[in-house]
């Protein structure tokens, strides 16, 4: 019998310790790792990013691990993308020129820089902090890894750039910031939040906890 | 919709938090990692930790602190203080800070703050600025080293380059209300966030409630800090945040953090 294994990709990312011990608090035993044999071989992933596209792009690229994920997303295994990580689900991304795995059509584009809310009030770039985020329950069935989060919770966030899925059915979950922010997607078995579960307190630590059950019951056995 | 953070500004002088603090409900002060635990169960939207350790030899205690904050505490840690290269705020950001804050450094040489926006991302930059008034003109000069150094720089300009240069966040304190507990300058946060897009974060003068909204409502700021109000137990973040749902400011409830 083969223990469970979860990989944390290693993207370089500065938030990648973050991620690992928030799994960690939730009863995890993530291993981080940039080989394509480790990842190829686990049961679960995480893609945790922050920073910019091409950095992150370029250290996939560099161990030619896109391929490697695509793979591993089209197993079936379950697959969850945190922030930058999510976003380079998608195609392409005007942050950068290196494309995106291209797991999820779509692009990532900038916040336009006259946002304003319903009152015209000027909108800040970064959306950095906390706010709230509604999943779409009556268009995507809510998935595992989201169960038992209150509509309307608070999540913390910060990015300039968010994902414009082509497939409206691939939104999972909206946080309002001058338009409707994608903040989560879900396509099977593949997840993830335009926030960091990392740094949203007991509400994040609880989307990790339901990720390690969910992909634990999943029960995938690579070998 | 997007709240306005209240934030408390920790001060660590060789890894123990400084100044003191008459909460009675934790055992140990000093520790940061008690009191970053406690801030949060209080509804801190963020932490900040300002390293006042004199000497550089011993600033490695400040990435055993964040170490072990971010292991027990999972919201966001801007760390600052002695910040000089793009290697420190590696080191920071490794231990598991969300953000770190540059501030004598980045006057020194500008290029750190273009640098580390490349290669950790804007995000996690933050600008500091302490900043004090010019003869009663709006006009602020920009002081390094703790605020015992002026320079030439006009913190309005120093701001707006800042964010251009690549800061995703601006942490303003007024040195001329520090400490005064008035009242933030709202005439120095209102003149950069009228020409400032990204985030900024309000800082010195805070003595009563209504001083956090305003430095929101008049001032422009998207977060407000405060540190002795908050150590010394004046002023509970619950009430902060309580003042501020009350004038119609978007708050995260304190029981979301509980």
């Amino acid at each position: 019998m083969s223990a469970f294994r979860l990989a944390i990709i290693n993207t370089g990312a500065a938030n990648i310790h973050s991620v690992e011990k928030a799994v960690r608090v939730v009863g995890g035993d993530p291993v981080v790792t940039t080989s394509a044999e480790t990842i190829s071989d686990a049961h679960a992933a995480i893609l945790p990013g922050v920073g910019a596209n091409d950095a992150v792009m370029q250290q996939l690229n560099d161990r030619e691990l896109p391929e490697t994920i695509r793979d591993f997303a089209a197993s079936g295994r379950p697959l969850l993308c945190v922030c930058l990580g999510m976003q380079i689900l998608f195609e392409s991304s005007e942050e950068g020129k290196l494309p995106g795995l291209g797991i999820l059509p779509g692009k990532v584009i900038r916040f336009a820089a006259d946002l304003t809310n319903a009152d015209g009030d000027k909108l800040k770039v970064p959306h950095m902090g906390w706010n709230t985020v509604r999943f779409l329950d009556d268009e995507v069935p809510r998935h595992p890894t989201f169960d038992g989060i209150p509509q309307d919770a608070f999540f913390y966030f910060v990015h300039s750039y968010h994902c414009r899925a082509d497939n409206p059915e691939d939104i999972a979950a909206t946080s309002p910031h001058g338009i409707e922010v994608c903040a989560a997607v879900v396509h099977d078995n593949v997840v993830g939040t335009q926030f960091h579960p990392e740094k949203s307190g007991r509400s994040g630590l609880q989307i990790y906890a339901k990720f390690l059950e969910f992909a634990r019951r999943t029960e995938w056995r690579t070998k | 919709m997007l709240t306005n953070r209240v934030i408390p500004c920790l001060d660590v002088d060789l890894g123990r938090v400084v100044k003191g603090v008459s909460f009675v409900d934790i055992q140990d002060a000093g520790d940061p990692a008690e009191l970053a635990e406690l801030y949060n169960s209080e509804g801190a939207d963020e932490l900040v930790f300002l390293d006042i350790t004199a000497s550089s030899d011993e600033r490695n205690t400040m990435v055993d602190v964040v170490e072990r904050v971010s292991t027990e505490v999972f919201i966001p840690l801007t760390v600052g203080g002695g910040i000089r290269s793009r290697d420190d705020m590696g080191r920071m950001l490794e231990a598991g800070a969300e953000k770190v804050s540059v501030n004598s450094a980045a006057v020194a040489d500008p290029n750190l703050i273009e640098d580390c926006a490349r290669d950790f991302g804007s995000q996690c930059v933050v600008l500091a600025i302490d900043a004090q008034r010019r003869n009663g003109a709006p006009d602020w000069q920009v002081y390094t080293h703790g605020g015992r150094r002026g320079t030439e720089m006009g913190a309005i300009e120093w701001a707006i380059r800042g964010a251009e240069l690549g800061a995703g966040e601006l942490l303003v304190t007024s040195m001329d209300a520090d400490g005064q507990q008035t009242g933030y300058d709202i005439d120095l946060l209102r003149t950069i966030s009228d020409q400032v897009s990204v985030p900024l974060i309000a800082s010195g003068g805070a003595g009563k409630v209504e001083h956090f909204a305003d430095a929101i409502k008049d001032g422009g700021a998207d977060a407000v800090l405060a540190a002795s109000l908050f150590h010394y137990g004046t002023l509970r973040i619950s009430d902060v945040k309580a003042h501020m749902a009350e004038v119609g400011l978007p708050v995260r409830p304190v029981d979301e953090a509980a």
